[in-house]
């Protein structure tokens, strides 16, 4: 007897096991590609998967194998021109006539680099993990919609978890009420006739015996009302609604002075990145903008705010100059959500300091919703800092955190989700 | 004409879209036909698959049931990388040897495909696995789903005993042996679920004792001093790597050892298949053309049915030449089925020539002479025996010999009187597993020393040993405990010491 079995419903994923092992393995590999994916991606870029390709010399399973030399002897096919005794040149190594089966796939491809699809979950496990989120704010933020569950008055059906018991008991009772009224109205007056009754005729009379008979029957009848009955049962109702989401605008304000390496942008894009994604579940609509600035600043799209290198001194509030411009021309309060991040290394001209806190204190704080400063440096706080550092108590949609490592980052967002997620 | 008369009368459906009920019919068709052939095959179960559980059991090494290794995931990644970007169609079919034969079609296939598959896998392969001698020697067709799944258990539960990573070095180390923990003589005993059960815990207890040997320091006296008359651990050279192991390796848990075990066991279930690959392949596609073509005379198939299978089956025993892009050595479907067709031609109307290269069986029943071929032989003694003269002018085969002590390469045989014979050597020497891989045996254990392990390599044709052996020398030494040592004994007789890896502390991670 023969069986044809559909297994196309069966378990998927047989693998999943074998494929978090292989990430497992390779951690170290899969995580330095990923901060290499990250460099060349835009900070809005973060609901795709990623294409990751790791050397395969890394991930290669020795074995016993026969290397290159000694003596070959092997048959090819589709001779066209050779003759017993031939003798023919040498091959460049590696290609032409090459060599039989077992030998090409152990030579030919050992430099390749082995690629594969990381999907957008494991992708930003990646990235956060560099970063040190916690795991409830991390699940958080790789949430792409946010619904919220709200109350919505009672329902007839619905799990029996949900049961509002006053509800249904309120509902029973007048139920049993209403159904139980004629009885009782009609209790009463036999009652009333029963208690006529025995003072006109005496206890044992035959009329008192057939109304008491009469009363037990009415009794009967209310008790065999049910208590309750499945129709009284009221639900707590549950509706999801998406979470009221507005428009917010972010800012990025990043010292591009010669000073500013490449790594120290590496981390500030880091840091951008991550106020974009938390900005991102919030907000349905996100405006980003970049503005750039060494002794000038200038708005300028994100390519150019990565990627070009400046040299020069530094005149910080330039850049905060242009902040508040663009928010007064095109983000009138109200409608926005204005947050910013600024990024520098803390090197500014020494007369500068004092403006810039001036102009946050009083012309760019109060419209927004949050800034955050971050410092890039490894040394010691630059003037910068201490001047920024007064605004801490002042205001509380301000925050500031020195940087040495992206883990460092994470200080930061605390505080702003603290704010938002209490 | 009376073919097209039967023709409309029970002609099989032919169109693209495949149903339960047309591959049944189909696969009735295809047994009865088979039947008439006298193929003896296990009772075939076809199962339905979709694209990714292929490539699930593709990336296990075909099996319904394995264990879990991080090398599958990366064997999956690549086959799925290679599926999306269509660079590579899957399979089209993966087939089991067990009892009853499992083969699996693919969803996306179509109708035709599967009534293909099915003629190659469930009643080709299979018939392959039933009756030749190295899978009836070597495998067991009734058991192995059984102990894949003893293996299975009996390694997550290790993980969650001893913890996952620890296992996984352990798998690294023995699949990094698992080409050397075969073994190519003995013959093994029967699988079985109860009894691998039954016995494991004695096992394991008994070797424990047996260790013991190694750690023995009082000294035995009729011992005299002086390296030449010591005699040596083991007696003979053990071909088996990782049987040594399990058995003698001194620091190995009883756990590790039962790992080293099933690595050695699934090792072994697959020594067949690497060495009957082109009579295998060969023999399901000289099946699945036999099986349909003889349908077709029947009637029973449409020609738009017949075209499409004729497309794919001629790309499958497609050989392309030396000097094309897409030459990668000798397509082993191409030569089996070429070899194949050509027993059963010289059976049917030999030559002259045939009948002085082939006097045994030049004429005789074909059927006989194929099963007898298909039952005897493996890849090596299979071209050995069968390939013919005019398989070789067919094919143009050719052969070159690279020495590299010479400044250029020599073409040593071509298709001629001279050289059928030679190229048929060099051919078979190449399925030759014992030397395409280096051979290498446990040489020696210095018991009363430092428990160093000595291998030996014994060179072939002056072939070195290649790029990998650091790494695969320190995966010897995890698993022996101590240093080991890897020799090559030259053809003259001299011995070099190849690689020392020592382990420093132990337990730890072996350095060079």
């Amino acid at each position: 007897m023969t069986r044809i079995i559909d297994r196309r419903f069966d378990s998927k994923k047989k693998s999943a096991v074998n494929r978090q092992r292989f990430m497992r393995r390779f951690k170290q590999q899969i995580r330095r590609a990923v901060s290499d994916a990250i460099q060349d991606r835009s900070i809005r870029d973060l609901d795709n998967g990623e294409q990751i390709s790791i050397p395969s010399k890394d991930l290669s399973e020795p074995q016993f194998q026969h290397g290159r030399g000694g003596v070959w002897e092997q048959v090819f096919s589709g001779n066209d021109q050779f003759s017993s005794g031939d003798l023919i040149n040498r091959p460049p190594a590696g290609g032409g006539g090459g060599r039989g089966q077992g030998k090409a796939s152990n030579e030919g491809e050992g430099e390749d680099d082995f690629v594969f699809h990381l999907s957008r979950e494991e992708f930003l496990d990646i990235f956060f993990d560099d970063l040190a989120l916690p795991n409830l704010i991390r699940t958080q933020l790789a949430k792409i919609t946010d619904y919220k569950t709200q109350r919505a008055g009672f329902t007839a059906d619905g799990s029996p978890a949900n049961i509002n018991i006053i509800r249904s008991m309120r509902g029973a009772l007048g139920r049993r009420l209403a159904l139980g009224s004629p009885f009782t109205t009609r209790l009463r007056e036999l009652q009333k006739e029963l208690d006529a009754v025995i003072e006109a005729c005496g206890e044992d009379s035959p009329e008192a015996i057939a109304l008491r008979e009469e009363i037990a029957r009415v009794r009967a009848k209310i008790e065999a009302i049910p208590f309750i009955d499945s129709f009284d049962l009221r639900y707590n109702n549950r509706i999801k609604v998406p979470k009221p989401t507005t428009q917010a605008v972010m800012f990025c304000v990043m010292d591009v002075s010669g000073s500013m390496d490449e790594e120290k942008k590496a981390t500030a894009k880091r840091f951008f990145m991550l106020l974009y994604l938390f900005l991102n579940r919030t907000y349905e609509h996100i405006e980003v903008v970049f503005i750039r600035h060494h002794t000038i600043a200038k708005e300028v799209d994100e390519d150019e705010f990565f990627h070009s290198r400046e040299s020069g001194g530094t005149v910080v509030s330039s850049a905060l100059k242009l902040m508040h411009e663009v928010i007064a021309s095109r983000y009138a309060r109200g409608n926005w959500n204005i947050y910013g991040a600024q990024a520098s290394d803390g090197d500014n001209w020494d007369n500068d300091s004092p403006i810039c806190r001036e102009l946050l204190d009083t012309q760019i704080l109060p419209y927004c919703q949050y800034f955050a400063y971050i410092e890039i440096t490894p040394g010691e706080p630059q003037n910068l800092w201490r001047e920024y550092e007064k605004l801490m108590g002042a205001h509380k949609n301000f925050a500031m955190q020195r940087i040495e490592a992206p883990a460092d980052i994470y200080p930061v967002f605390r505080e702003l989700f603290k704010k938002t997620l209490a | 004409m009376k073919r097209a008369a039967v023709k409309k009368l029970k002609e099989l459906p032919a169109t693209s879209e495949w149903t339960f009920e047309a591959i049944d019919t189909y696969h009735t068709e295809i047994a009865r036909v088979a039947g008439e052939f006298g193929l003896d095959v296990y009772p075939p179960q076809i199962e339905l698959i979709t694209a990714e559980q292929m490539m699930d059991a593709y990336a296990s090494v075909g099996m319904p049931v394995n264990y879990h290794h991080w090398s599958f995931g990366k064997h999956f990644l690549t086959t799925e990388k290679g599926y999306r970007r269509g660079q590579m169609g899957l399979a089209y079919e993966i087939v089991i040897n067990s009892n009853p034969c499992i083969a699996y079609l693919m969803e996306e296939n179509t109708l035709t495909m599967q009534a293909l598959v099915i003629a190659h896998a469930a009643y080709g392969h299979n018939s392959f696995f039933k009756g030749n001698y190295l899978f009836r020697t070597w495998t067991n067709a009734d058991a192995i789903v059984d102990y894949l799944i003893f293996a299975r258990h009996y390694i997550a539960e290790c993980e969650e005993r001893h913890g996952e990573e620890e296992v996984e070095l352990l798998l690294d180390s023995c699949h990094a042996l698992m080409n050397l923990g075969v073994d190519r003589y003995k013959r093994p005993p029967k699988l079985s679920l109860a009894k691998e059960k039954l016995r494991q815990s004695e096992r394991t207890e008994y070797l424990q004792s047996q260790v013991n040997e190694l750690w023995r320091t009082l000294p035995v006296h009729e011992a005299k001093p002086g390296r030449a008359s010591r005699p040596r651990f083991p007696p003979e050279p053990e071909e088996n790597l990782l049987y040594f192991v399990e058995k003698h390796a001194p620091l190995l848990e009883p756990w590790q050892r039962e790992i080293v075990r099933i690595v050695r066991k699934i090792a072994q279930y697959f020594f067949p298949q690497r060495q009957t690959q082109v009579m295998n392949e060969g023999w399901a596609c000289f099946w699945h053309y036999t099986l349909l073509n003889r349908l077709y005379d029947e009637g029973l198939l449409a020609d738009s049915f017949m075209l499409e299978f004729l497309q794919s089956h001629t790309n499958v025993v497609y050989q392309p030449a030396y000097n094309e892009r897409w030459y990668n050595g000798i397509n082993p479907y191409a030569l089996g089925f070429m070899m194949w067709q050509d027993i059963r031609r010289i059976c049917e109307s030999p030559t002259e020539e045939d009948r002085a290269w082939f006097p045994d069986i030049a004429g005789s029943d074909w059927r006989e002479t194929l099963d007898f071929a298909m039952k005897n032989f493996k890849d090596e003694s299979f071209v050995a025996q069968y390939l013919s003269p005019k398989v070789i002018r067919d094919l143009r085969l050719f052969a070159i010999l690279d020495d590299e002590h010479e400044s250029k390469l020599k073409v040593s045989a071509i298709h001629d009187e001279r050289g059928y014979r030679r190229v048929r050597e060099i051919l078979s020497d190449q399925y030759n597993l014992g030397s395409r891989e280096p051979n290498i045996q446990v040489w020696n254990v210095d018991l009363r020393g430092d428990r160093s392990l000595t291998l030996r390599h014994q060179e072939y044709r002056r072939r070195p040993l290649g790029g990998t052996i650091d790494e695969v020398m320190k995966h010897m030494a995890r698993l022996w405990g101590f240093t080991v040592r890897l020799e090559t004994q030259h053809e003259d007789g001299s011995i070099e010491l190849v690689q020392e890896t020592r382990i420093e502390k132990r337990r730890g991670h072996p350095d060079n």
